[in-house]
């Protein structure tokens, strides 16, 4: 059922609103920040109000104006945008509070400037999670882009400017790429919404010409999502203030490039088109190709930021393998890894940036017994690393196993034998950090003088470990998101595996009790 | 309401006749009658957009009565009322906007630190001159737009051309040489137009345009067509600095005027860019095999300005010689709609029209505001301007990203519809031209953007003091206003697009 209502648009203007408002309060700080809060916390509640009736199977719909003459602005709540809208509407609180106590606890300068950049791109985040057709979603992405820019360059210095440039370079080229796709699809397609199970077919133009344009307009999402060769932007966006990266790395720049994937496989193209074409499997070897480089190179970094900048480029790679399997449960894997991977890797760079606060350290190899001196910050981080390693009981475990699943169901073993490695790899380049930092002895002594982090840091760090345990353990907690996920991984994958749904429902169901 | 039309040209034409008489009695009383003539003409081009929309039939309007082929016709459609109404409104707001250039107060404070000489209106000579030329440009270039007459366009040709060489050669500096230059050449132009007019009248015995566009359908191939196009495309592509004959425009746009750069560089390539357009589509037609040949030539010509134009303008220092390549490389797009020959390449091209016009003339204005505040023009010099002008830096930030095409602001939607017209007639170059440049187009702008935001804030010496705003509100308000209009013709393209430029569409591509 269609409800036909303004309560998406709310969920992404809220937060546009705020930035305006936090551009007109920049003489007070206190007032700014409870924009900040206030935007939030309303944004969360709007997308959540909407989430038991997606789970019915309706969907909210509305269009504001029409955006060219013959295509709306429409935003549509189908299951996978839901999914995305109620990660990134969340996790916004945690990292708002955070980014309040860390840039007044670092002193930054251009506050003003930087709250309201942030809450335009999480309004963008949503937007591009709700966006009913691919030019609404293009809009969407290029707001994100243009917004996150001033974030990038933020600390105004040379490498700055420079990162600044090659995040601009990486984005903006491709996004004219998914322009041109985006007007490609129109002309051949005649229509440009969305659809579970994808709206283009066989015969709307050749073949050649459908796997070119599968290219156009994945290479944007696969620039964001950091998917090698195209990953070069990301770790050196790393300069960027430490809620800005948990942001980028966590919630808005690179799941909206994973979501972009997501959406042109299942919702332009559909698994049956592409298996057809075969284009999705040259996808699938670079992601595999990016989870294990990612990885090795993950190892060698001793910049604490950088090196959760590799871990993200290889997490993300999973979404995009999960997708291009074509199969439901990668397809869930995808989705539900999304979460996941947000979860987790915002913890990890929550405690860098309270790491970063409180000691001024960023080198791994400096951070010997910091742990001791920090318990609950590297304890959280324990839990998200052992995550990301892909431990049962945490979220983690959830997405990959399904991924796993996925890689048995299409009869790909060398796929399953990637993540294997891959989960070992993980599991080298994380757990290092928790061992130096628990057992390593502080020989100079300098940590002694520095206690637990600001709480203002503190409590978002314990809200998301603690939320990587619970949906560990039960994975619908709270808004259902691995129902959602299940509704749209059918949706988009009904008719071209059949008879396998139903066999791996229950194999699912019977994996996670 | 019967004699609107009529209205929309001739204020403006008399008022610069009484300028300078009126300026002599007192020095500020000639600028309020060019700014009354233009606030009516604006009103009237509003009043005739309501009307069109409202009856939805073009509005013919005979001057002194004489019935066409006789006398002088008046045509207004929908495709025109539009362009005449943003027409109208740039030249009204940026004439709100010029008059702080010649403020008495601020003259002595210039006097002694101000190293550039362009005109600020010491005697009442200069001051009526500046405006009686202003309102004359305003005039030709409204004119050209409304009038229904192939001779009739040449004289208001004229007026716009003339009066624009005054403009430029009062911007000091360098300026009398790029106003030579483009004098010059801009003859050339008029000469080539009149002799185009010429051939075409030698065989069908007119000079109205609709007459012609019937009596030529018999000439489809008879030489004189081939002839009249050829000098059209040197004509025209003169006029509107068309990539190779832009020769003249960089220099032009760089010294003009400070007070009148926004307008000059904003609208006087455009008026003979939509004259192109109705000479291609309206009066001689796309069945006529050499303008079928002229297209592709045009389409060529706008490619390589758009690049070559987007290449020159980041190699540039100066802001306004960034902005007069960009410009270059912005007509190349009104080209290439043009040259598509389909209906949503015109559309794209009428759409361009009007949202450059709006685009070049604000960022026009956000530097000359720089340079009334700082006496600076230089990209580099502009380090920490959203501290000095925050209001005019999100003028700024708008109208490059609408160069740039990012949306929701206008420009990208003209890149939309070229995209739609150029898949339709299977040119698929284009599309990859547009891609190239849209990133060169990022490129320029973000490192203007870029060095505002980034760079130290740079020494600028202030040349007349912050009043209670960062800028004069006459000013101020034009600045902050155009940035607001650029994003409500994003935002409301799809209404312009569907309800206006669709329905003046020429009836062989009416979709």
């Amino acid at each position: 059922m269609t409800i036909i209502s303004i309560r998406p648009f709310l969920a992404v203007g809220v937060s546009l609103l705020a930035a305006f408002l936090i551009m007109l309060s920049g003489k007070r700080p206190n007032l700014r920040e409870s924009f900040t809060v206030a935007a939030s916390i309303i944004k969360m509640l709007i997308v959540f109000s909407m989430v038991p009736a997606v789970l019915e199977g309706s969907v909210y719909e509305y269009t504001l104006f029409n955006i060219t003459d013959t295509v709306g602005f429409t935003l549509r709540t189908d299951a996978v945008g839901m999914l995305f809208a109620c990660v990134s509407s969340f996790l916004y609180i945690p990292v708002g509070i955070y980014a309040i106590g860390y840039m007044r606890g670092h002193h930054e300068k251009e506050q003003t400037g930087f709250f309201a950049a942030f809450a335009v791109c999480i309004s963008a985040a949503v937007g591009i999670a709700l966006a009913g057709n691919l030019l609404t979603f293009f809009v969407f992405f290029e707001l994100l882009t243009v917004a996150t820019y001033p974030l990038v360059f933020h600390a105004r210095t040379e490498e700055a400017r420079f990162s600044g440039r090659k995040y601009l370079i990486y984005t903006l080229s491709t996004g004219q790429l998914l322009l041109a796709g985006t007007g490609v699809v129109y002309y051949i397609a005649g229509t440009l919404d969305f659809k579970a199970g994808g709206f283009l077919t066989m015969d709307m133009a050749p073949v050649w010409l459908l796997q070119v344009l599968f290219f156009l307009l994945t290479v944007a999402g696969a620039v964001k999502a950091g998917l090698m060769p195209l990953h070069g932007w990301l770790p050196s966006a790393m300069v960027a203030p430490t809620p800005v990266s948990a942001l980028l790395h966590a919630v808005a720049v690179v799941k909206a490039g994973a979501f972009c994937i997501i959406r042109i496989i299942g919702y332009v193209y559909g698994p049956s088109l592409l298996a057809d074409l075969g284009a999705a499997q040259v996808l699938a070897w670079l992601a595999v190709f990016t989870i294990i480089v990612s990885s090795l190179i993950a190892m060698k970094q001793d910049n604490m930021k950088r090196r959760l900048a590799y871990s993200t480029i290889g997490q993300l790679s999973y979404v995009v393998l999960g997708a291009s399997m074509l199969s439901p449960l990668g397809m869930l894997g995808a989705m539900y890894h999304i979460v996941a991977h947000a979860v987790m890797k915002i913890t990890l760079f929550m405690c860098a940036g309270a790491v970063i606060v409180t000691t001024h350290k960023e080198n791994i190899s400096e951070m010997n017994g910091i742990g001791r001196r920090m318990p609950i910050t590297f304890g959280c981080f324990t839990i998200a690393a052992l995550g990301i390693a892909g431990m049962p009981f945490v979220v983690g475990f959830i997405s990959k196993w399904d991924i796993l699943l996925g890689a048995l169901e299409i009869g790909q073993p060398l796929y399953l034998a990637v993540l294997v490695v891959s989960a070992l790899l993980g599991l080298s380049y994380l757990m290092p950090v928790c061992y130096i930092a628990f057992f390593k002895k502080d020989e100079t002594g300098e940590f002694a003088e520095y206690g637990e982090a600001d709480k203002r840091m503190l409590l978002p760090i314990c809200l998301t470990a603690a939320l990587s345990l619970i949906l560990g353990i039960m994975p619908n907690f709270g808004v259902h998101l691995y129902d959602l996920a299940e509704i749209a991984a059918n949706a988009v994958t009904a008719g071209f595996y059949e008879s396998a749904l139903i066999v791996t429902t229950s194999f699912a169901g019977g994996a996670l009790l | 309401m019967r004699n609107l039309p009529v209205l929309i040209p001739i204020l403006p034409l008399a008022s610069a006749m009484l300028c300078l008489a009126l300026s002599r009695i007192n020095k500020n009383l000639g600028k309020y009658v060019v700014i009354g003539a233009l606030t009516v003409s604006f009103a009237s081009a509003i009043g005739l957009f309501v009307e069109v929309m409202r009856t939805g039939e073009t509005i013919h309007y005979y001057m002194g009565g004489w019935k066409p082929p006789l006398g002088i016709e008046f045509v207004i459609d929908e495709m025109n009322a539009i362009i005449l109404v943003a027409i109208a409104a740039v030249a009204l707001f940026v004439c709100i906007y010029s008059q702080p250039f010649f403020s008495e107060k601020t003259r002595r404070l210039k006097r002694q630190k101000d190293n550039s000489n362009y005109a600020d209106g010491t005697t009442w000579l200069e001051k009526g001159g500046f405006y009686a030329l202003y309102a004359l440009l305003s005039a030709g270039l409204l004119g050209m737009t409304i009038t229904g007459d192939m001779f009739n366009l040449y004289v208001f040709l004229e007026i716009a051309s003339i009066s624009g060489y005054g403009l430029i050669a009062l911007g000091g500096d360098k300026s009398v040489m790029a106003s030579f230059r483009y004098l010059l050449l801009g003859t050339i132009a008029a000469s080539f137009y009149l002799l185009a007019v010429a051939y075409m009248y030698s065989i069908t015995g007119t000079l109205n345009m609709a007459d012609m566009a019937m009596l030529l359908a018999a000439h489809k191939n008879s030489p004189n067509v081939f002839i009249a196009v050829s000098m059209l495309i040197i004509a025209f592509g003169i006029k509107m600095a068309l990539f190779p004959l832009h020769g003249w425009q960089p220099d032009a746009y760089t010294y003009a005027h400070p007070a009148a750069a926004p307008l000059i560089a904003g609208l006087m390539s455009k008026a003979p860019a939509l004259a192109m357009l109705r000479y291609m589509f309206y009066i001689i037609g796309v069945d006529s095999p050499y303008v079928a040949k002229a297209l592709t030539v045009i389409g060529f010509l706008g490619a390589c300005g758009i690049i070559l134009g987007s290449v020159m303008a980041n190699a540039q220092r100066d802001f306004r010689r960034m902005l007069a390549y960009s410009s270059v490389a912005q007509i190349g797009y009104i080209a290439v709609g043009l040259s598509l020959g389909n209906a949503y390449g015109i559309i794209a091209a009428v759409f361009h029209i009007l949202i450059h016009a709006f685009m070049k003339s604000s960022l026009f204005m956000v530097i000359g505001a720089v340079r009334y505040r700082y006496d600076e023009v230089l990209i580099s010099k502009l380090g920490g301007l959203n501290k000095h002008m925050p209001l005019t830096t999100v003028t700024l930030v708008i109208a490059a990203l609408s160069m740039v095409g990012i949306p929701p602001t206008g420009g990208f939607f003209s890149k939309w519809y070229i995209i739609m017209g150029s898949l339709e007639s299977g040119h698929y170059f284009y599309l990859v031209v547009l891609i190239v440049s849209s990133l060169l187009n990022a490129m320029y702008f973000f490192r203007v953007l870029e060095t505002v935001f980034i760079n130290k804030d740079a020494e600028l010496e202030e040349v007349r003091p912050k009043g209670r705003f960062e800028l004069p509100l006459q000013m101020l308000v034009p600045i902050v206003l155009f940035g607001i209009v650029i994003i409500a013709i994003g935002v409301l393209n799809a209404h312009i697009v569907a309800d206006v430029l669709s329905l003046g569409l020429p009836e062989v591509l009416a979709i």
